[in-house]
């Protein structure tokens, strides 16, 4: 596919989203979710079309999506893997479940391995304060992370 | 009788291998030709004991926990469908300790029933405080709501009826309820578990803020870190439309009330309520200067009822047994009971609801059972992220809003993190300030510019330059935040840090001087 015609197609997938979407009260941000489960990302050329169907400026759409973490402005890897390093997780050692992954996967936060397979990112709090330390692999919830578990995670998200 | 197993769904009690438990439980009826009922429920609390499975026998349910894939085999062979004993056997769940000590009034429900079964809800005494609201005018609900002494569990502390009374009394042609369920503070997990456990009640609680107030419409803003929780409510709120509990005509009578569920976008600062409903509207997470308050102009410029969970999760029971019955629970201005979330390095970790008043020690050393690591108790930081940092010198501190404020600390959402003696609170204190750094909106400078500053003033005190003119620079500088900041989040920050350095001087002492020490 050409670039400009993955940008048409880009457009007119998320017009039908912004369309479908904008009759809800302060629609922004379910729609951004929405494009972000379907491109796996919320891409630059879908701004300009938001705006357009919401009646507002493309800065203000850029300002909304660069505020929240979640909107990712490149594709994430096939596996995103969010270590917890809030207080609650750093009293049971996140700080070596961090160090101890990043040294297998070869990354640090916010960055995703070579072969695209895993993102690394952390994140705080998951609510899983009394399983520390805690993480969380492609949505699914794991808690009382040991070197154990750890390795079966990086098989994981290797394989 | 078909035998009844209760395993959890709830995120907690899954992340340590529920799911796998019950797949095998499953293979297992199957395998052996047993029928029985597997009913999903959400977590009672007490996350040392789970995955913690139950079963429904004539003498009432007996509880096994933690169960691991492994042991499903022994404990049909032990014959746990009949309450058989095993290993893993724990005995009627409201005979366990941790559970026998607590007073369950908002989470009475939470892990006894199926969270998406209306009848069950119902049978163990749900919508019987909105069956009574509807017959009630909505001033009187409010001054119900104000007798109790129910005051804010997010954290702040307002009386819950005073915020209702202003939106009551404001008039408008819309008005919304917002629960706010951005639950970000590491430490708390009350408000997912009963959104997990038993929605109905965040529901209901909503309706009659919804009738009490004249608001007609609701939101859920739920974190994105929650997907269970977002689920589960989404799942529980089509079924409270079709069964007539929401709608245009509120269990049959004249009021309407509706809701949706909204996910955030990964923001700490939208806990902050005037930040939360900027997000609502789709707008950046960036902190509104009050006034004019939310309850006046609020969500889209409408006098806007916005309440935690857990505030709105205990109005059901106080429409249902009265303000009297709630406010005879508590001490002093602290009213009812606060589901206390004991976490982190903790041997007995989960939710204990009881009325306030408990010690700090006592909650700590008694129902937490110390560290897990087994070493002594150096801090627990109490509310969360920007919480102070106690020690062990003030473990006499009653759970009170007002007894934490007067020894320069605050319960916040009622989390409590215990950490062991390896902590290094100098690292702690810094963690405070990166924090704030990271997640602040950036409106206004002393929490936006001070987050960053104070990082790199106390890394130059654990490199040892200046320590003495450091620490002072620090104290200053989070004094400037403390009193400069528009929200809790710049404004709070002081709090983790100056009491890590006023409790714990010697992990602030220059480098030279700790190594020497040790």
């Amino acid at each position: 596919m050409t670039m400009q015609a993955a940008s048409t197609e880009i457009a007119s997938r998320t017009a039908a989203i912004v369309d479908e979407m904008k009759g809800l009260e302060g629609p922004l941000l379910p729609i951004l979710h929405s494009i972000q489960e379907e491109f796996g990302h919320v891409p630059k050329d879908a701004l300009p079309v938001i705006a357009d169907g919401l009646n507002l400026s493309r800065a203000e759409v850029h300002g909304v999506v660069s505020f929240y973490h979640d909107f990712r402005a490149q594709p994430a890897g096939r596996h995103v893997l969010k270590l917890c390093q809030a207080e609650a997780c750093q009293s049971m050692r996140s700080d070596a479940v961090a160090a101890k992954v990043k040294q297998l996967l070869g990354i640090d936060f916010h960055e995703t391995t070579r072969d695209g397979s895993v993102t690394l990112e952390p994140v705080y709090c998951l609510g899983l304060c009394a399983c520390s330390p805690s993480a969380m692999l492609d949505g699914e919830v794991i808690g009382r992370l040991d070197d154990e578990k750890i390795e079966e995670i990086v098989a994981e998200v290797r394989s | 009788m078909i035998p009844r197993i209760y395993i959890p769904c709830d995120s907690g009690a899954i992340a340590l291998g529920a799911e796998k438990v019950a797949k095998a439980i499953e293979k297992e009826l199957k395998e052996r030709g047993v029928e029985a009922k597997i009913v999903r429920n959400g977590s009672r609390g007490a996350y040392f004991l789970e995955p913690m499975v139950e079963v429904a026998t004539d003498e009432g349910r007996v509880a096994y926990g933690p169960v691991k894939p492994s042991d499903v085999k022994s404990l049909f062979d032990s014959g746990f469908l009949k309450a058989g004993h095993h290993k893993r056997w724990l005995g009627s769940p409201d005979k366990i300790p941790f559970f026998a000590k607590q007073t369950r009034l908002t989470f009475a429900r939470c892990g006894v029933i199926d969270p998406l079964s209306l009848d069950s809800y119902k049978s163990h005494g749900g919508l019987a405080g909105l069956q009574n609201a509807v017959a009630m005018a909505p001033a009187d609900i409010v001054s119900q709501v104000t007798e109790s002494g129910l005051r804010g569990r997010g954290g702040a502390g307002f009386p819950t009826g005073i915020k209702w009374k202003t939106v009551l009394d404001t008039k408008s042609d819309r008005k919304y309820i917002v629960c706010n369920a951005d639950e970000g503070d590491s430490a708390t997990f009350a408000d997912r578990m009963i959104m997990e456990g038993d929605p109905f009640v965040l529901i209901e609680g909503m309706a009659i803020a919804g009738i009490a107030t004249g608001a007609t419409k609701g939101f859920v803003y739920i974190r994105s870190e929650y997907p269970h929780a977002v689920a589960t409510m989404n799942k529980a709120v089509a079924i409270a439309r079709k069964a007539g509990v929401l709608g245009v005509n509120v269990l049959g009578s004249p009021n309407a009330f509706d809701m949706e569920i909204r996910v955030g976008a990964g923001a700490y600062v939208c806990g902050e309520e005037t930040s939360l409903l900027n997000s609502l509207e789709g707008k950046r997470g960036v902190v509104r200067a009050k006034p004019p308050l939310p309850a006046i102009q609020g969500l889209f410029g409408k006098p806007t009822v916005i309440n935690n969970v857990i505030s709105l999760a205990s109005v059901p029971i106080i429409m249902d047994k009265g303000a009297a019955y709630y406010k005879d629970f508590g001490m002093g201005r602290s009213r009812g009971t606060i589901p206390i979330q004991i976490a982190g390095n903790v041997k007995h970790g989960g939710l204990f609801e009881t009325a306030f008043g408990l010690t700090l020690g006592e909650i700590v050393d008694e129902i937490g059972g110390g560290t897990a690591s087994g070493r002594p108790v150096k801090a627990v930081q109490v509310g969360g992220p920007l919480g102070a940092y106690f020690p062990r010198a003030l473990f006499d501190t009653p759970f009170d809003y007002e007894e934490f404020a007067k020894r320069d600390g605050l319960i916040g959402h009622a989390g409590i993190t215990v950490f062991d003696d390896t902590a290094d609170m100098l690292k702690q204190a810094r963690f405070a300030m990166e924090f704030c750094a990271i997640e602040s909106c950036g409106k206004c400078t002393p929490c936006r510019i001070g987050s960053t500053r104070g990082v790199e003033v106390l890394d130059k005190v654990a490199a040892g330059i200046e320590a003495e003119k450091n620490l002072a620079l620090v104290a200053d500088l989070c004094n400037t935040m403390k009193f400069g900041s528009l929200c809790a989040l710049g404004g709070f920050t002081p709090y983790p840090v100056m009491s890590s350095i006023t409790h714990f001087p010697e992990d602030f002492k220059p480098a030279p001087a700790r190594v020497a020490a040790e």
